[in-house]
């Protein structure tokens, strides 16, 4: 909370996408990632046409397929990048699952947006003891890490439905948790930056025009807010995919039956050390791959418009 | 011989692609004792010009060419090592807000012990003692309290007294002095202007005062340099420069000093603004604030000549003195 | 300072109040204690009469309130696996889990504090540039696949270091049992402290670059220099103490994501600490052991959060200006 910066944000919204836009085709790292990102986004749109087998076809797994390795060690060009342990074609089961985490992830975050938008806005705009309360709330929220609330959560619901009515409901046990958990991190950036447009004249001039409270909220506030809450957004997919991978690393997550790349990954560990490294490093390469794309598009976000991220 | 002399330097700050000047061939000379001060508006450079003689130039600037001189010594081509010895302790420099300046998780005395002991082998009781003695000097009341005091405890002007102790530890020949008082409130401002002057009257230091306000300077300079989008215009006696001010833009500022209004006039300002280092005017960078520019005024720079009175860089003064030269011929 | 101990042990009643309250619901909600206790061979008026028995048919507040009672006094129940009281299997585990994290946050410090100095003083210097590529490549790594490489690399590949449990451990004052004082326990340790600290390295080598590079800019250290200071002492004196101040905040902050990652940890090490045993009595529904975990580690929580805002207070001289206010 040390600067407030008064020229965090440029008050002109249309301009910005134009400056973001030219901005990205400068930078080489950032044209990549953003391929990378859309690459994945296609890939995760498209991986029912893509994958060369039907994963809901009661023949897609079969255990005389097990565990055969990449078509450049074996030369079985039936299944590109080999098998897992149940025979199914790995390609096919890596497709799905970075459909299901970046699903995951963006509806997560999207969860997490709209609540800390909202409680942000809500306290920027307020101040007074509702904005207290809201950030001694935030404070806590934050102080626990929404791995660690995330575990907590499914953890519990794990216990108290049972197994299979759990891995039922799975993806949107996940959704909310990891949407619930994080919003302070919005919050609080929108709440520093209401405060410090709360400062310029277009608001006091809003408001002496007689719009209500809301509508200089929403109308005004809002657009000039958007340049951190972009860059929150990036990394926090980025965060959410870590998350619920680690989260269904533990167990906690996708069931086996339905894996996303975590699920993939922690299935693979059993097999790692008796040779089949492959079920295990190419899910995980995908997910670095993932992330790592997304982190360097949120750093060049970050850096390109400035926004300072209030995380303190 | 000079005890400082900086000639024809040039600063530029390398934006991106683009090395923008932000000094343009600066000389001038200090002799021993001399308390000299350069004026102009918040961006012309003054800073950069105190900064750059010790070679502290914030990072994106650099000193393109030119040359600093203490007692014939290059100051320019010197490793961080030398600087190190020449800085604090030869030259020693107190910045614009005191409330910025001293570090706010050491204590008063750590900060001035340090000093002393980067440059004297001395013990720490003998420094201690020293620093208490120069806390005593600038009036500052009990100062073996404030010693173990840190600088978030101490209020504005009395932080500007410490740090001007701390200059005065290591005895330096010049003291740099970059808007002392402007932070300060107006009560204070004199008080502080009082010490630095008497000290400096009393321990023969040289003083570079760098200040916007003409007012605080004709009370401390003998000699003033009048400085306008990185150039010296006008530069001579203080008592001379605002009795008889030479170049439009010396003229302007004394004009928009308040004393120079009846009360409930408008204060005379300069229209326009200094120009930023992007865009900088061809010919004299003057001239589109200046009311008597001519075409020749945005074509060509004019140089820097001896009107006589004071040095200015101005062509309605250069015209001033062919025409009284022609007269003179004529008279002859 | 009165007011910040203040402000924080009310901060601390409410985590805690909250806490206690779902470690409160798991115990009564989740599955049924009598159940667990006789097994299915009772008939329906013996289970009744255990339940008014164990108290279970009074109300809710009654029941939260004997709660909190038998929390207070240490109890915390009875584990259904150990069948032991769940804060002894608990206390069991406390000292592999925090021999641990200690290990990893000292390793933490110690590497990533010079690094970040490192790449904030000479930002160019293509160590520097390298270090930022590497810790971005490292930001983007899951901490389980640190894990994992680690493990393949280390254990399997080179076997340089064993992969799984604590190894030999020797007691210390009579009740700690201690992985530290001997070669063996010292071997098991590594690995699993060495992922946990690469894990955390990153973010903070960055966030110690960024916030000297801030502190590199500012008016005191521009003051510092012209007094002709030596680069040490303006580097390491008057800057590292102020960039200091921010990062100890945000190392308080990382405790909870320390928590998590000592669980995923262990899972993957079976590290016999408190992580790897809330797994396990998460697979085998003890609920009382996950509440115990749970209200433990709110406690732990709120003692390392109360610890990192004392050191706080003592690096940054601003805040014992309460003291002198009150």
């Amino acid at each position: 909370m040390k600067h407030l910066k008064k020229d965090i944000l440029h008050p002109i919204s249309d301009t910005r996408m134009s400056h973001i836009w030219s901005g990205i085709i400068g930078d080489k790292l950032a044209v990549l990632a953003l391929i990378i990102f859309a690459f994945y986004c296609l890939v995760a749109l498209l991986a029912p046409l893509l994958a060369p087998f039907d994963v809901n076809d009661v023949h897609f797994m079969d255990l005389l397929n097990a565990e055969i390795a990449p078509s450049w060690i074996t030369h079985d060009y039936r299944f590109l990048l080999g098998t897992d342990a149940q025979g199914r074609d790995l390609l096919s089961v890596i497709l799905y699952g970075t459909r299901l985490s970046l699903t995951i992830g963006i509806c997560a975050v999207l969860i997490q947006a709209t609540l800390g938008i909202c409680i942000g806005l809500v306290a920027g705009y307020l101040g007074g003891r509702i904005d207290n309360f809201l950030m001694r709330c935030a404070d806590i929220q934050l102080s626990f890490s929404n791995m660690m609330v995330a575990i907590v959560f499914l953890a519990i619901f794990q216990s108290l439905f049972g197994m299979a009515l759990y891995q039922q409901f799975a993806m949107i046990i996940l959704i909310l948790v990891i949407g619930l958990s994080e919003w302070p991190l919005f919050a609080r950036t929108i709440r520093a930056s209401v405060l410090a447009e709360k400062q310029q004249e277009y608001v006091d001039a809003a408001r002496v025009m007689g719009f209500g409270s809301k509508r200089i909220m929403f109308r005004h506030i809002l657009p000039n807010t958007l340049s951190p809450i972009l860059v929150i957004f990036t990394i926090q997919i980025a965060n959410a995919i870590i998350a619920e991978a680690a989260l269904s690393f533990l167990g906690l997550g996708m069931p086996s039956s339905e894996p996303s790349l975590g699920a993939l990954i922690s299935e693979g560990f059993a097999y790692m050390f008796s040779g089949s490294w492959w079920i295990c490093v190419l899910p995980s390469v995908t997910l670095i791959i993932l992330i790592l794309a997304m982190n360097l598009l949120g750093d060049w976000l970050r850096d390109h418009l400035n926004p300072k991220v209030y995380k303190d | 011989m000079n005890l400082l002399s900086v000639s024809h330097l040039h600063v530029n700050f390398q934006v991106k692609q683009h090395s923008l000047p932000a000094l343009i061939d600066v000389s001038f000379t200090l002799n021993r004792g001399e308390r000299i001060a350069i004026v102009g508006e918040s961006g012309a450079g003054k800073s950069v010009l105190g900064f750059s003689i010790v070679n502290l130039i914030s990072k994106p600037g650099y000193i393109k060419s030119g040359s600093v001189k203490l007692d014939n010594k290059e100051l320019t081509k010197m490793n961080l090592r030398q600087l190190q010895e020449v800085r604090g302790k030869r030259i020693a420099m107190i910045f614009q807000d005191p409330m910025m300046t001293l570090n706010p998780v050491l204590t008063i005395g750590q900060q001035l012990v340090e000093t002393i002991r980067s440059h004297t082998k001395i013990n720490y009781k003998d420094a201690r003692n020293i620093t208490i003695e120069k806390l005593h000097n600038v009036q500052i009341s009990s100062p073996e309290k404030r010693f173990d005091q840190y600088p978030h405890e101490l209020s504005g002007g009395m932080r500007q007294r410490v740090i001007i102790a701390s200059v005065l530890l290591l005895n330096p020949d010049i003291i740099i002095a970059d808007e002392p008082t402007t932070a300060l409130d107006v009560t204070i401002q004199a008080e502080i202007l009082q010490l630095l002057l008497a000290i400096c009257r009393d321990n023969g230091v040289a003083l570079v005062l760098i200040s916007h306000d003409l007012g605080v300077v004709s009370k401390v300079a003998e000699r003033t340099l009048v400085m306008y989008a990185g150039q010296i215009v006008e530069e001579g006696p203080t008592l001379e420069i605002i009795n008889d001010p030479q170049h439009p833009y010396t003229q302007g500022l004394l004009n928009a000093l308040p004393q120079m209004t009846l009360p409930g006039q408008r204060l005379n300002q300069i229209k326009g603004s200094m120009p930023s280092l992007t865009e900088r005017p061809t010919g004299c960078a003057f001239h589109p604030r200046c009311p008597y520019a001519t075409d020749k005024c945005r074509q060509e720079s004019p140089s820097f000549i001896y009107s006589g009175v004071s040095s200015v860089a101005c062509f309605m003064i250069e015209d001033m003195i062919d025409e009284t030269d022609r007269d003179e011929d004529e008279q002859l | 300072m009165l007011i910040f101990l203040l402000r924080r042990l009310i901060q601390a009643c409410v985590v805690m109040a909250i806490i206690s309250l779902i470690s409160f619901a798991i115990q009564d909600k989740l599955g049924d204690p009598v159940q667990q206790m006789v097994g299915m061979s009772v008939s329906v008026e013996e289970r009744n009469a255990l339940r008014e028995e164990l108290g279970l048919n009074d109300s809710l507040l009654t029941q939260y309130g004997r709660f909190l009672q038998n929390a207070l006094q240490g109890d915390l129940g009875t584990s259904y696996y150990y069948k032991e009281p769940v804060l002894d299997v608990i206390f069991d585990k406390v000292p592999a889990t925090l021999e641990l994290a200690f290990c990893a946050i000292l390793l933490v410090v110690l590497i990533a504090t010079p690094l970040g100095v490192l790449a904030a003083i000479n930002p160019k210097h293509w160590v520097s540039r390298i270090l930022m590529v590497i810790t971005s490549i490292g930001l983007s790594i899951p901490i389980f696949i640190v894990a994992i490489l680690m493990m393949y690399l280390f254990s399997i590949e080179w076997n340089l270091a064993p992969s799984f449990g604590r190894g030999q451990t020797t007691e210390v004052f009579g009740l700690w049992h201690s992985g530290l004082f001997n070669q063996d326990g010292l071997s098991h340790l590594l690995l699993p402290s060495l992922s946990l600290a690469i894990a955390l390295m990153p973010i903070f080598t960055r966030l110690i670059r960024a916030e000297m590079m801030e502190v590199l800019q500012s008016e005191y250290i521009r003051f510092a220099w012209s007094k002709g200071l030596s680069s040490n002492r303006i580097y390491f004196i008057h800057a590292l103490k102020n960039t200091m101040l921010p990062i100890i905040t945000i190392g308080g902050i990382q405790a909870g994501t320390l928590v998590a990652y000592t669980i995923l940890t262990e899972t993957i090490f079976q590290w016999p600490g408190m992580g790897f045993l809330f797994m396990d009595a998460v697979s085998r529904v003890d609920t009382p052991l996950i509440s115990a975990y749970l209200i433990v580690v709110g406690g732990m929580f709120v003692v390392t959060n109360t610890i990192v805002d004392l050191i706080y207070g003592l690096v940054n001289p601003t805040v014992r200006l309460a003291s002198h206010g009150l």
